[in-house]
């Protein structure tokens, strides 16, 4: 089993309706159709899933983890930025 | 002398626990992780599938035998499943094809079973459905690749294809237990299901690039009990505890 002939794929499954997909984990594959199959054989064995993307693993670009700084603590001094000062209804559900 | 609906439904059950005990045995052989768990999957969903059966012959039979008996504590020639699937395992290719082949049978006989005038038969093969239909699209996804894969992956296929093919004809044998069911509409006649189960063996070779061999010599006799060697072996396998320990649970 070579790299080339069983690619990697990524794996996000939407547990019910309404909310988004989430990544459940990564698998090998020959194509997207196996790699579907494989995702429900691997991932949803226990009634995890109403719905599957695969998405081959060499098609995400990640940001790169020495970068962090530079990325991520400017948001760190800017608390205004989270709705923490609103009360949400209950009947918005999910947001 | 058994009635005919218990004939019929044994038939059923072993066919299903004997196929599921074969792609048990890829647990932890698979060829790679993925494969090993569809393999296990599809081996769950046969074994669920005997269970139902098995607890409703026991029911027929009225004589107390609870699936666990009829499954553990009945030999060789109690067992009424079609050689096919008592074959041993073999490669991935054999496994795979032979997955192909019995699942493009049962996926459109449980879909006819399912209007069975036996409300339970009924009831078992609708659920059936369902996991039958996934074995179908996964398995004739690999004879797909195998097939038109590599000059190995290929060969592989065609040998097991020319092993496996005259077992296939054992699938539409009707004897007169069964054709008593079928003109009651409990039992549904399997000649009718050829010309399509030809049509999806036919177009997924295909694109699998292999051709099927002619119809000549086909192998019969596991419905009446006369059963290969290898079934003895694999009821070892799966007998062996409550042979040595009756009763034992865990």
């Amino acid at each position: 089993m070579t790299e080339k002939n069983m690619p990697l794929w990524e794996v996000f499954i939407r547990s019910r309706t309404g909310l988004s997909h989430r990544h459940a984990g990564s698998l090998h594959a020959p194509d997207a159709e196996m790699a579907l199959q494989n995702a429900r054989d691997v991932y949803t064995r226990r009634g995890e899933g109403l719905s599957i993307w695969v998405v081959p693993s060499s098609a995400i670009t990640a940001s790169d983890p020495t970068d962090k700084d530079v990325m991520f603590e400017p948001t760190a001094s800017k608390i205004y930025r989270h709705p923490t000062f609103y009360e949400v209804p209950d009947e918005v559900g999910h947001m | 002398m058994q009635t005919p609906l218990l004939t019929y439904t044994l038939r059923l059950a072993d066919n299903a626990l004997v196929l599921g005990h074969r792609l048990s045995e890829w647990c932890g052989h698979g060829p790679m992780l993925e494969e090993d768990l569809a393999l296990a999957n599809m081996a769950l969903d046969c074994i669920g599938q005997a269970r139902n059966f098995y607890t409703y012959a026991g029911e027929i039979e009225g004589k107390g035998r609870s699936e666990d008996d009829l499954a553990y504590l009945r030999d060789c020639d109690a067992f009424r499943n079609i050689l096919l699937v008592e074959r041993p395992r073999g490669d991935f290719a054999f496994t795979i094809l032979r997955q192909f082949l019995y699942a493009a049978f049962m996926h459109p006989y449980f879909e006819r079973l399912s209007a069975s005038k036996d409300e339970r038969l009924a009831a078992i093969a609708a659920k059936t459905v369902k996991e039958m239909a996934y074995h179908l699209r996964h398995s004739a996804e690999w004879v797909i690749r195998l097939g038109d894969g590599t000059e190995e992956s290929a060969a592989r296929l065609q040998e097991a294809l020319a092993d496996l093919w005259p077992f296939t004809g054992e699938m539409f044998e009707v004897d007169e237990t069964e054709r008593a069911l079928i003109e009651a509409g409990v039992a549904f006649d399997p000649a009718g299901i050829r010309p399509l189960w030809l049509d999806t063996v036919d177009r997924v070779f295909a694109d699998a690039l292999i051709s099927r061999p002619g119809d000549g010599w086909m192998q019969t006799g596991g419905r009446r009990g006369e059963h290969s060697e290898h079934l003895g072996h694999l009821l070892a396998d799966l007998q062996f505890m409550q042979r040595a320990y009756p009763g034992s649970t865990w």
